[in-house]
């Protein structure tokens, strides 16, 4: 197969990039989209071109490590990674426009590879149960029915990619958050700290830089693992109830210190 | 050659751990601030230590490759963890889970250590429940368990079909947990260089920042080394695209002697290579070959449908010759015939490396419906991969590398021969032998990550060390080395890249240091790897500019590290003269193909200390008094 | 609360619960308005009636007129913390994206990316309701203070209100088709077992508002509501033909 690519080009991220354009020949139609851009820095290396940049590392869909957007769409048009995207699902000849995950949180570090630290310091803020190494309870002692470890889980099974943020017209980062203020504050263990959990990851999500959610839904039609945009609306209930509840909140600083 | 050391405590096996612990050295809390530990790495077993070592209270910094710490490949693993809490009343015990590691491992694994990890198995879950990883419950909402990799009891526990992922994000939620506390500071898209060695104890590390290109060097009182395997030295495999061996083999050129280098796992179900320039291959469950038939065309380059193709043509090659098993024979001897099969020119697909695993007769005898309960998602993930349908034809499949039991020789402390450099998790050659059992690989990372590591670390560190200074003269020499081998392939020119010298490589690897391997075979893998490293150091491109980010750059210094290894793979595959687990040596074989092994001359570790092109080979003995030395049957 | 509003989160709810009160008043605003489907009657329009009823509510308790402006000042602040709130999202949204790349539309619909221009037309259609039937300031059709019945008769005997009406009514469709769920889920009052349900829920809710509006100025374009016959009327003529 053959194409004409579109590809963004930005040497870093204070700097102008554009759209360049490459022509590839002789692709498998088997070949995933990563493996078409291997292909194409092959031969950029034999020309003694600049190679393109691009993050990807498990390429089996699990990692989150890529972020183009393909087309328009963040990983490509078949809701799943880019690496799991492949060639056939384009048409012989095609002209595909590739670019970086589009969002002023997400700074260009070079042509489609992005800093996406953000969302590390979204979980920072409150996105783990204060628990550490040592003698833990007897996991059967805290029973959970399989409806709520499900629901845990579809959560849980987010890959932190950051597609939905990429996707939003308001680039929100609050289908990322919700879902792990889903997967935590829905099971027993994560109780104790409920409140303070959602505060602060709201809190830390704001000072990021991130928009707010107007229920688009894009970020959930690109989401490679499917979550539902009802996580949206937990966080937003957990936010609520948290900041109208009159318990005290302790200062997350201090109780992790 | 020197005969090493473990360290095992004394007395019986089942308290020696807590022996150990009971007389470590320990660190007041007060002086806790005061000690620094690196950790490289941020899979299961680094997330782990670093998060423990952290809340225990000591200064620790992470350094992984990734953009962030979350995206290291233990979150690909799939199936579960083993521990043995025998939930499901079947007479589990310590003593099992560790009998059936010592023998899935062939019996070349150190007993004192399996036994330990047994032990700890069951404290593993408890931790990742308390962290809130959403274990599979069962309807009154206690644990599930489910049988796995062919042992008697179901002590596999999982989170659907990634377990991997769940418990990765759980230690990584630990470890962020410490870096909002102040004790973790995580430096993603650092990957480490070198190790310094002062004293002849490790005191810290040179790593590159890839987003600036500078060299970077941080001083620690110990380095613990969690930077996973090397099975990408076969370019093909199931790892990610970053896997890598630097640090390890780094830190091997600095005195960490490298055991059993040769022990690679290659897992008989994958989907096979489509195209020259696919990157990667993706493992599909082993749990397939329960309902699938494994067949080839009885006549080379048929290209008929396979649906087309009679019975009496099929050539069902596992049903043939091990009637007893089946397409249910073990992993290393299914992987093998299929090799043998494809080397006889009957492979299918584009490429001839592939075998089908056909489901017609399951489906015709059980309904579509029954295998789509059993298989739906695993058929769907098929389907996306490859565009074939598996319910309208058969799956193709192939063997490929996926895990590594070779690694850094340690001791019982996990201690490698540089005191103060620990390795852990994959990154060691511990615990699994010469096979690893499925669903052992996340209960020794974390065992490793939670609960040794952090106490062996604290004994290192509980001796007095003199503060060490980054202008160290010995930060300045490793530096310089660092920047002289990054110049060397800034400096070589050419006009190919690392991937293809790589893929190139990998060939040469899988095909005579994989599955299967001669002498002769050895003997031209190592010539043939060593003209190929040759080319890399005359025609390997990479962009300009080593002080930016430079993937090709990374690349490159990963893939001149695996051209070393490689070396080494293949002459410890050659010194071990027996077959043993994933190590085949086609001279060493019973009548009916399986492996032989030599326990008079080879029930030991092979610890290989750095010696250039000529490695310099220290065995470790390994004497079982736990359990008898016994050929696996199965039959 | 001032800390609520500063949140990205906090202020939408605050955005949603305005809007509620918006959508609750439009509900009633409805209801009022179909008084006048009860056509001219006999000695005083239904309407009329509705209308001085409105004003007297609570007398002698309150003063004259104090719920109505209760009711308006209350929309007016709604209104105006809606729009503020709003105002800032937008803003703060758009710098989380770089100008030069909006997010290609992959399944979000065509309200839900219209809801600022929605939004923005309603308000100047608001401003021009007012002025025609509250202030009677666009007075191209006869006007009387309290003869509502009458009012509207003449205006929608021109094809143009009826139009510039029914135009208005897509836009509030369109901005509460949206709106409406979208408040639920940004108040986090849904749940993924309710919520096809609610979704269907707000649809037909806003069906409903947007049909009751749409009855009066089409039922007297179409001469099923008959001519006003008061006096008031009359005088309304003379005014006109004298």
């Amino acid at each position: 197969m053959k194409f004409t690519l579109e590809i963004w080009r930005q040497f870093e991220d204070s700097e102008e990039g554009r759209f360049e354009t490459f022509k590839v020949d002789g692709i498998n139609p088997d070949a995933s989209f990563l493996e078409m851009l291997d292909q194409l820095n092959e031969r950029l290396s034999h020309e003694k071109k600049r190679t393109i940049a691009f993050d990807s590392d498990c390429r089996e869909g699990i990692c989150g490590a890529c972020s183009l957007v393909i087309d328009g769409t963040p990983h490509g048009p078949q809701q799943v990674t880019s690496c799991q995207t492949y060639m056939r699902d384009f048409i012989d000849g095609q002209t595909i426009k590739v670019e970086p995950f589009r969002a002023n949180t997400f700074p260009v570090i070079r042509d489609l590879a992005v800093d996406r630290g953000a969302l590390d310091r979204v979980i920072q803020a409150g996105g783990y149960i204060s628990t550490t190494t040592g003698p833990q309870p007897e996991p059967n002692s805290m029973p959970v029915s399989p409806e709520i470890q499900e629901r845990a889980m579809d959560a849980a099974i987010c890959i932190g990619c950051g597609a939905c943020v990429a996707a939003c017209p308001n680039g929100a980062a609050m289908l990322f958050t919700g879902a792990k203020v889903t997967h935590l504050n829905i099971l027993p263990q994560g109780q104790p700290e409920r409140e303070s959990r959602v505060i602060g990851m709201v809190e830390q999500m704001d000072q990021e830089g991130f928009g707010g959610c107007t229920n688009y839904g894009e970020c959930s039609r690109v989401c490679p693992q499917e979550i539902s945009i009802d996580v949206i609306g937990m966080l937003n209930r957990e936010y609520r109830k948290a900041k109208m509840s009159k318990k005290p909140k302790p200062d997350r600083a201090m109780t992790t210190q | 050659m020197t005969l090493l050391d473990p360290n095992i405590p004394d007395g019986p096996i089942d308290s020696k751990w807590r022996t150990w612990l009971d007389q470590h050295s320990l660190v007041g809390p007060r002086n806790r601030a005061g000690k620094n530990v690196i950790v490289i790495g941020t899979g299961l077993a680094g997330s782990s230590a670093a998060a423990s070592l952290g809340a225990q209270g000591f200064k620790v910094k992470s350094f992984c490759f990734q953009d962030t710490p979350r995206r290291a490949h233990s979150i690909a693993a799939q199936g579960g963890i083993n521990a043995a809490k025998d939930y499901a009343n079947e007479g589990d015990s310590i003593h099992r889970l560790f009998y059936d590691t010592i023998k899935g491992g062939d019996f070349r694994s150190r007993e004192a250590n399996v036994w330990r990890l047994a032990e700890l198995s069951a404290n593993i879950i408890d931790q990742a429940v308390a962290q809130g990883v959403p274990f599979n419950r069962e309807y009154g909402g206690s644990l599930a368990t489910r049988s796995f990799g062919g042992v008697l009891v179901q002590r596999t526990f999982y989170t659907r079909g990634q377990t991997g992922q769940q418990l990765l994000l759980g230690a990584y939620s630990a470890l962020e947990h410490q870096v909002a506390a102040g004790n973790v500071t995580v430096y993603n898209r650092h990957e480490m260089q070198d190790v310094v060695v002062i004293d002849g104890e490790a005191r810290g590390v040179i790593v590159r920042n890839l987003i600036t290109g500078e060299i970077e060097r941080h001083a620690a009182d110990a380095v613990v080394l969690a930077s996973g395997g090397y099975t990408n030295v076969y370019y093909l495999s199931t790892n990610a695209m970053g896997s890598n061996v630097t640090a390890t083999w780094r830190a091997h050129k600095r005195g960490a002697y490298f055991a059993n280098p040769c022990y690679t796992q290659i897992h008989p179900t994958c989907i096979p290579q489509t195209g020259e320039y696919q990157s990667k291959l993706t493992l599909m469950s082993e749990s397939l070959r329960n309902d699938g038939r494994i067949w080839v065309p009885r006549k080379g380059g048929d290209d008929r449908p396979p649906a087309e193709i009679p019975d009496a043509e099929r050539y069902y090659y596992l049903e043939e010759r091990y009637p007893a098993f089946g397409n249910l024979a073990p992993r290393d001897i299914a992987s093998r015939a299929a090799k043998v099969v494809c080397d006889d020119g009957l492979g299918v697909g584009g490429t001839g490396r592939g075998v089908f695993l056909d489901f017609r007769d399951a489906i015709a005898d059980q309904g579509k419906d029954a295998i789509e309960r059993k298989y739906g998602n695993l058929f769907e993930m098929y389907h996306r991969i490859t565009g074939d349908d598996p319910y309208e034809t058969p799956m193709m499949i192939y063997p490929a590398p996926h895990y590594a039991m070779g690694g850094l020789w340690v001791d019982y402390e996990l201690q490698t021969t540089i005191p103060g450099l620990f390795a852990i998790g994959e990154a060691n050659f511990s615990d699994h032998g010469a096979n690893r059992l499925g669903a052992s690989a996340l209960m020794q990372c974390l065992a490793d990550g939670y609960f040794i590591a952090p106490h062996t670390v604290t004994n290192h560190l509980a001796k007095n060390h003199d503060p060490v200074s980054t202008s160290d003269s010995a930060f300045d020499q490793v530096e310089n080395d660092v920047r002289g081998h990054i110049q060397e392939l800034m400096d070589v020119g050419g006009s190919t890249s690392a991937q293809a010298f790589h893929r190139e490589m990998g060939h040469v690897m899988l095909d005579k240091c994989g599955m299967s391997r001669t002498a002769e075979g050895l003997d031209e893998a190592l010539t043939e790897v060593r003209r190929i490293k040759g080319e890399f150091w005359s025609d390997l491109r990479v962009d300009p500019g080593d002080e930016e980010f430079n993937q090709s750059l990374e690349y490159a210094n990963r893939v001149s590290d695996f051209f070393e290894l490689a070396e080494l793979m293949i002459q410890d595959a050659r010194r071990r003269e027996e077959s043993c687990g994933g190590h085949f040596r086609e001279e060493h074989q019973t009548e009916d193909g399986e492996a032989l092994r030599d326990d008079d001359h080879f029930a030991k570790v092979t610890a290989w200390e750095y010696g250039g092109e000529s490695p310099v080979p220290h065995d470790e003995g390994l004497t079982y008094n736990e359990v008898k030395l016994a050929t696996r049957s199965y039959k | 609360m001032i800390e609520y509003w500063r949140s990205t989160i906090g202020k939408k709810q605050i955005v949603a619960i305005t809007g509620a009160i918006l959508i609750g008043y439009l509900i009633l605003h409805m209801l009022g308005n179909l008084n006048s489907a009860f056509g001219p009657g006999g000695d005083q329009p239904r309407v009329d009636w509705y209308s001085h009823w409105l004003r007297d509510f609570g007398e002698p308790l309150l003063p004259h007129a104090f719920v109505l402006w209760a009711v308006r000042v209350l929309l007016l602040s709604a209104l105006v913390v809606h729009i503020t709130g709003i105002a800032q999202l937008v803003k703060r949204n758009r710098e989380a994206r770089p100008a030069d790349f909006p997010a290609r539309r992959i399944g979000r619909s065509i309200e839900s990316i219209a809801m600022l221009g929605t939004g923005s037309l309603l308000l100047a259609f608001i401003v021009f309701h007012i002025l025609q039937f509250t202030t009677l300031t666009i007075d191209i059709t006869p006007l009387e203070h309290g003869d509502v019945y009458a009012n509207l008769y003449y205006a929608f005997q021109k094809w143009y209100f009826v139009v510039i009406y029914l135009a208005a009514l897509i836009l509030v469709g369109m901005h509460l088709r949206h709106g409406a769920w979208s408040l639920l889920q940004t108040l986090g009052l849904d749940s993924p077992s309710r919520n096809a349900k609610l979704r269907h829920g707000a649809t037909a809710l806003v069906l409903v508002i947007v049909l009751g509006f749409a009855s009066v100025p089409i039922l007297f374009f179409t001469d099923v509501l008959d001519p006003p016959r008061t006096e008031a009327v009359v005088t309304a003529l003379s005014g006109v033909f004298a």
